[in-house]
């Protein structure tokens, strides 16, 4: 049982963890009152744009570097759109996704199947010894142990800062944050660019420590169950790490089984996260805590004149 | 000299013209750098990119060809929007539909068209709707977020499809191609005297009248475009709010599993993976370029499946991917979004006198 149970947990952190970053990215953004949509487009362009920069300069920690630029590049975009522009939030991220994933189709095609360098697992010293948490939790990469730290970090971000507070307030009421004397639309500007540079990171992860190699549709919904996290995590970073680790041991395990060579067709198998989605959504729904969103989020702030 | 920002006594007349054609220039201009960044010479890929779309008559036509699922999706997505219900599932509701109608046409090879035809076309709706429908309720029921779960049965829906005609439904003489068997005559829709456009189209013309009509002289139809103002203004004025949600979204689903009807019947005349190219996204870029307005609506769709097809020319002729085509369709969309600033405000040179 154990052998079995060990590689699937190791195997359920490590799918965990791209999904950890985009949906701490998300979390940033709905804090600071902005529905970022255009998550799975990022990821996308940010897995390609570290992709590259890995393939031609050899350098994983510069290409991951890259995933999180690009990702912030892009989140601006839609920053720009809807804080300065006052486009629609919803719409914008949709056209974000689809922009950032014709345009990863676009550029990648002349890259699929070819290797790269990226992260490589290896035994973190002492605490890999550690039976079973080591041999769950520390014999992966970097990317993985980095992973490890953001959560407490977003949390004192929120919690210990005045920074974070600033954000949370204008996620709140931006217009008490203006009479107070706050910047809520370069404030704004801060929590989408900050979580754009989150969401890039977990599409880097994809690219550098997931595969190794670019094929297309490497985000394959990742996006869209980080905005769901979010909801089910209640905008808190540590229920954000269970949620991760839930859909990474899921997509795991029907990796597992499809390996395996279980009778059930593989198109039933992929349903599988989506639906846990769609469960997921159910089950925060049904414990109620929608009061827990950011009271501002998803409406724009209107200038004044 | 300073740019003030001042809000505009009353929306700028032409302005989402204005705004709509500046942000396809903009779009040309960068896909051009794109082109060029490819080592490809952009002029001549720009050239390409119009004769496919409108050049001649066998580009038109394939324009008009993909423009009637786009017609019928974009048409769902926006009686949703409407309501600001954010039913991003069309393209899960286009593969149920499909699924629907090769269920009947599969069950009852042998009835006559004019059966069939109907049972086909009622399946797709029903099955489409009911995709829409699931949302709707857990919306309703439960606030589940119905971007998020329609999203996730496009996963689905396509997934099930895949399910299908991998398995249950598989043509055991395809040599392993997932596809199912070819439909019978009474299952296919026509082409109109000869040409690639079929009988789809005039369906098309039929709905779109129809939900004019609806939207204008019935009840249901203005309590449907005052819910759009929100739920607090629709309790105010006495409209079953969850009823009307539940409603659209069966419409709204039902009109892209028409689409799938359509297209599986008359374009491939079997169900196969390669039906689903993403229609059900283009549509919300449609819908909300066309800003929910029906005949809109009608030049949108007609115009990005211009694009579309105009983009499979330039993937003949220069070898480019045909995610060129989608990049262009967000592309336009953010810059619409961006642009639609300038309808409610505009900049104000302000200069700055003696004694101020």
């Amino acid at each position: 049982m154990w052998e079995f149970l060990i590689p699937l947990f190791a195997a359920t952190v490590q799918s965990g963890t791209p999904i950890l970053y985009a949906t701490l990215g998300e979390m940033m953004t709905e804090k600071g009152g902005v529905l970022n949509l255009g998550v799975e487009g990022i990821m996308s362009v940010a897995a390609l744009a570290a992709y590259l920069t890995s393939y031609y300069t050899g350098s994983p920690w510069l290409a991951f570097l890259a995933g999180g630029t690009a990702g912030m590049a892009f989140a601006s975009l839609h920053g720009f759109v809807c804080i300065t522009c006052l486009g629609n939030q919803v719409v914008s991220g949709l056209a974000l996704t689809i922009f950032g994933l014709g345009l990863t189709n676009f550029l990648g095609v002349p890259y699929v199947g070819l290797p790269a360098p990226g992260f490589t697992p290896f035994d973190f010293p002492l605490l890999s010894s550690i039976p079973v948490i080591g041999d769950i939790f520390f014999r992966h990469d970097m990317l993985v142990y980095v992973s490890f730290v953001v959560p407490f970090v977003f949390w004192f971000f929120f919690r210990r800062t005045s920074l974070g507070l600033h954000v949370a307030a204008t996620g709140e009421m931006p217009a008490a944050a203006a009479a107070v004397g706050l910047k809520p639309i370069a404030l704004r500007y801060f929590a989408v660019i900050a979580g754009g540079f989150l969401m890039g990171l977990g599409g880097a992860y994809l690219s550098l420590a997931y595969t190794h190699l670019w094929t297309n549709g490497l985000a394959g919904g990742r996006g869209w169950i980080a905005v769901a996290l979010v909801i089910f995590a209640f905008w808190r970073p540590g229920r954000a790490v269970a949620g991760a680790y839930l859909f990474g041991g899921v997509m795991a395990f029907q990796l597992r089984l499809q390996a395996m060579g279980t009778h059930l067709p593989s198109s039933l198998l992929l349903m599988l996260p989506y639906l846990l989605t769609i469960i997921v959504l159910i089950f925060s729904a049904w414990r109620g805590r929608r009061i827990d969103a950011p009271a501002a989020l998803g409406t724009n702030i209107e200038p004044e004149g | 000299m300073i740019l003030k920002i001042r809000k505009r006594d009353e929306p700028w007349k032409w302005g989402a013209l204005v705004i709509f054609l500046g942000a396809l220039l903009f779009s040309l201009g960068v896909s051009a750098l794109l082109l060029a960044g490819q080592g490809k010479d952009a002029l001549h890929g720009l050239n390409i990119l119009w004769q496919g779309s409108f050049g001649n008559l066998w580009a038109l036509e394939g324009a008009l060809l993909k423009a009637i699922p786009l017609f019928l999706c974009s048409l769902g997505v926006a009686v949703a929007f409407r309501m600001q219900i954010w039913n991003i599932g069309a393209e899960g509701q286009f593969a149920l539909g499909a699924i629907g109608a090769t269920w009947m046409a599969l069950s009852f090879p042998d009835l006559p068209g004019y059966f069939l035809m109907p049972l086909m076309f009622i399946m797709a709706f029903v099955l489409g709707g009911i995709w829409a429908f699931i949302p709707a309720v857990l919306k309703l029921k439960l606030r589940v977020n119905e971007i998020i779960s329609t999203l996730m049965l496009n996963y689905i829906a396509i997934l099930l499809l895949d399910y299908m005609v991998f398995g249950v439904w598989k043509d055991p003489t395809s040599f392993g191609f997932p596809m199912t068997p070819e439909f019978t005559s009474g299952a296919v829709i026509q082409g109109i005297g000869g040409s690639r456009v079929h009988w789809g189209l005039l369906f098309c013309a039929v709905v779109g009248i129809g939900l004019w009509a609806f939207m204008r002289f019935t009840r249901l139809g203005y309590e449907l475009k005052a819910s759009g103002e929100g739920v607090r203004v629709a309790r105010y004025a006495k409209i079953r709010y969850g009823m009307l949600v539940m409603f659209v979204m069966c419409l709204s689903g039902g009109f892209s599993g028409w689409a799938g009807c359509i297209e599986t019947s008359a374009v491939l005349g079997r169900l196969q993976p390669s039906l689903m190219v993403g229609y059900g996204y283009t549509a919300i870029v449609v819908a909300w370029l066309a800003r929910l307005e029906p005949l809109n609506i009608a030049f949108g769709s007609f115009l990005l499946a211009a694009l579309r097809v105009g983009v499979e020319n330039l993937q003949l002729e220069l070898q480019i991917p045909a995610a060129f085509g989608v990049i262009m369709e967000g592309m336009i969309l953010l810059v619409v979004l961006a642009g639609q600033f300038f309808l409610m405000y505009r900049l104000e040179r302000v200069t700055r006198t003696k004694g101020e």
